[in-house]
């Protein structure tokens, strides 16, 4: 038989090309296409509607939008930062223990065993105005005499959702950063102490840039995962109060599926998209940076 | 420059005691090397001189100033590590100058000390590399530069040169004395090879198990051991070390044979006494091969059988069979020898050691 027949290499990786394309290529080319239409999914005809750069043009011109970019930015910089600090906090206090350090390190990653769907209804709760558990302990302690509405209040309510994202994941900072530390030969760190460092130059000149790599390795790691922050906010606020802690995509979420304006959706994902590599684009070059710094040799 | 006194320095971790409370004094600008086998205490005492470990008793003073509650940095003294403990981010001339940085100096005070001690020992040419770029010789010597670029009071050296290769650490043995006699300061030399704390150190001070053994001139521990451990612990190869009794004048091995009593112990053993014999290989010769052949005062004469022998060279070691066990003795002036053969040897026994077989100390006293 004479004609086609492909190269052995070409035949054995076929079915896994077969299989990305299907699962991924396909989907993801159709939704950048849904993205320059006005497809609706309680209209299927207007799927084959081209409108050019409309969608774009429509959401970079609607604040809405922007508020909600903005406002998953400063999620991302104050979780983080606050995430960073506590976690580097974590793994030196559980560093310096000398007994239980592994009971200590089970407990620590306790919060990230938890769905995040959980984490939001727990909160919720704790953060309600009337039955809540913050609420209660402030009034029984005297702090306050009012029930403070705290997923009501938009700061307030932006604040409570920090709350429960650092509350979930500072764990990986810890985790990450006790590994950097326990990695660490202790050498330097004495040299430190007889060429007369204080202990917090010790920790500001040696330890730190030691460590750096493992907190830009965390960084990057959850600066993607805030940037597609929803589970938490859509159980704990669904973005309200009116829109007030409406984030990209619990916006994205709303639109594609409440409002089933599922072209919009995408313009909007795509764009969101960009935040997330520009933040990756960001830590990895701080990481490659600490690493060749410190002349790691992984 | 100071001088540094321990006096009944003890440690403890919880119950166990590592350090038993010992006393040693030593000179401004002395060169002294804490030498014994792994486990004796001796990095854990400078440890605790350098102020990283706590001490549990006894008091430290440097330079007439108690420091026992002082931390490191308060000491004005500088260590080089046996892993270097270089600052990895760091490049060569920024670790030089991490201490002076610290301390707050003046810009250029900083250079011209960083290039002061990148000159002592030749490292112009590496210091804007990084501590992954240099090799272990070099390393080695950007942390001594650390050490000499603060201008301290007290040098100390915990096994420096053990994670170096044997050539390597014969030449950075030689630039440490070198070191030591342009900078002039007092040095804490801690180390488990005897042959470097005999070259380099002005007095040794030889531990075990957390107490000091014998603290004196390399030769005065050569020559005169103060206990059995001393003797067996210095010089290469050791002395030949057997139990043995004393008997109507003679000393009877427990294999049956016997050599004279020595005559300088003939007063200070009684018969009956259980006591250690020592010679060293160089005074157990092939006869006519000695280093002090025809000069002996003493010498006791006997056939024995080769086992095996270790040709160096300009010398060779013999290994000769008396009472049951392998005698190594060093042959100056070599000839040709093979296993089975039985050759005259001599034992010069006015340079011979005698121990208490109970306490380990020397009889010689």
């Amino acid at each position: 038989m004479k004609g086609l027949k492909p190269s052995a290499p070409i035949l054995l990786l076929l079915p896994a090309f077969v299989v990305l394309a299907a699962v991924v290529l396909v989907p993801l080319l159709l939704s950048l296409y849904s993205s320059f239409t006005p497809f609706r999914l309680t209209r299927p005809e207007t799927f084959f509607v081209l409108i050019g750069f409309r969608n774009y043009i429509s959401i970079l011109s609607n604040p809405d939008f922007w508020w909600a970019f903005g406002r998953t930015v400063l999620l991302l910089t104050i979780a983080l930062n606050l995430e960073m600090l506590l976690g580097l906090g974590l793994a030196m206090l559980v560093e310096k223990a000398t007994r239980g350090q592994r009971i200590l390190r089970t407990l620590m990653m306790f919060p990230m065993m938890f769905s995040p769907i959980l984490v939001g209804f727990q909160f919720k709760f704790m953060f309600n105005d009337n039955i809540g558990l913050v609420n209660n302990a402030l009034q029984s302690l005297g702090i306050t005499e009012d029930a403070i509405p705290w997923l009501i209040e938009s700061h307030l309510a932006f604040t409570a959702i920090t709350i429960a994202e650092v509350w979930s994941s500072t764990s990986i900072f810890a985790i990450l950063i006790l590994a950097g530390l326990l990695a660490m030969p202790k050498e330097p760190i004495e040299a430190a102490r007889v060429d007369g460092c204080t202990p917090w130059q010790t920790f500001r000149y040696v330890t730190w840039p030691f460590v750096m790599p493992f907190a830009y390795i965390a960084m990057t790691i959850r600066s993607l995962d805030v940037a597609r922050a929803y589970d938490i906010v859509k159980i704990m606020t669904d973005g309200g109060p009116a829109g007030r802690t409406e984030l990209l995509w619990t916006l994205v979420g709303r639109t594609a599926y409440s409002d089933a304006r599922m072209g919009l959706a995408n313009a909007m994902a795509y764009f969101s998209i960009l935040l997330s590599i520009a933040f990756t684009v960001y830590f990895y070059n701080k990481l490659a940076a600490a690493r060749a710094q410190i002349g790691a040799e992984w | 420059m100071a001088t540094v006194s321990l006096k009944n320095l003890t440690k403890r971790y919880g119950n166990m005691e590592i350090v038993h409370g010992i006393d040693l004094d030593i000179a401004d600008r002395e060169f002294i090397a804490l030498v014994g086998p792994s486990g004796c205490g001796k990095s854990t005492t400078l440890r605790m001189i350098a102020g990283l470990e706590d001490i549990s008793g006894g008091n430290i003073d440097i330079g007439g100033r108690l420091v026992n509650d002082l931390p490191p940095r308060s000491r004005n003294i500088s260590m080089v590590f046996q892993s270097y403990a270089l600052y990895p981010h760091m490049t060569v001339r920024e670790n030089l100058g991490f201490s002076l940085k610290i301390a707050g100096a003046a810009k250029d005070d900083m250079d011209r000390r960083v290039a002061e001690a990148s000159a002592i020992l030749g490292l112009d040419d590496l210091l804007e590399r990084r501590p992954s770029q240099l090799s272990g010789g070099q390393r080695q010597r950007v942390a001594m530069g650390r050490a000499i670029v603060r201008d301290p009071d007290v040098f100390l050296f915990d096994e420096p040169l053990s994670n170096l290769d044997a050539k390597l650490r014969t030449q950075m043995r030689t630039e440490i004395k070198k070191l030591h006699a342009k900078v002039k300061s007092t040095v804490i030399y801690v180390t488990h090879d005897q042959v470097e704390a005999m070259t380099l150190a002005d007095r040794i001070v030889i531990m075990r198990a957390g107490h000091i053994e014998q603290v004196g001139t390399p030769d005065e521990v050569f020559s005169r051991p103060a206990t059995r451990f001393v003797a067996g612990f210095i010089g290469s190869p050791p002395m030949n070390l057997h139990e043995a009794t004393v008997s109507d004048g003679r000393l009877v091995f427990g294999g049956g044979d016997s050599l004279p009593l020595p005559g300088q112990f003939k007063s200070k053993t009684a018969a009956g006494d259980k006591v250690v014999f020592g010679i060293r290989p160089d005074d157990f010769y092939p006869t006519g091969h000695g280093l002090s052949s025809g000069g002996e005062t003493e010498v006791h004469r006997v056939d024995l059988p080769v086992s095996i022998t270790e040709p160096l060279g300009n010398e060779t070691l013999v290994f000769a069979e008396f009472n049951g066990a392998d005698w190594v003795s060093r042959m100056l002036n070599p000839k040709p020898l093979k296993a089975g053969d039985r050759i005259g040897m001599s034992f010069d026994l006015s340079r011979a050691h005698l121990f208490s077989a109970e306490t380990g100390k020397s009889l010689r006293n």
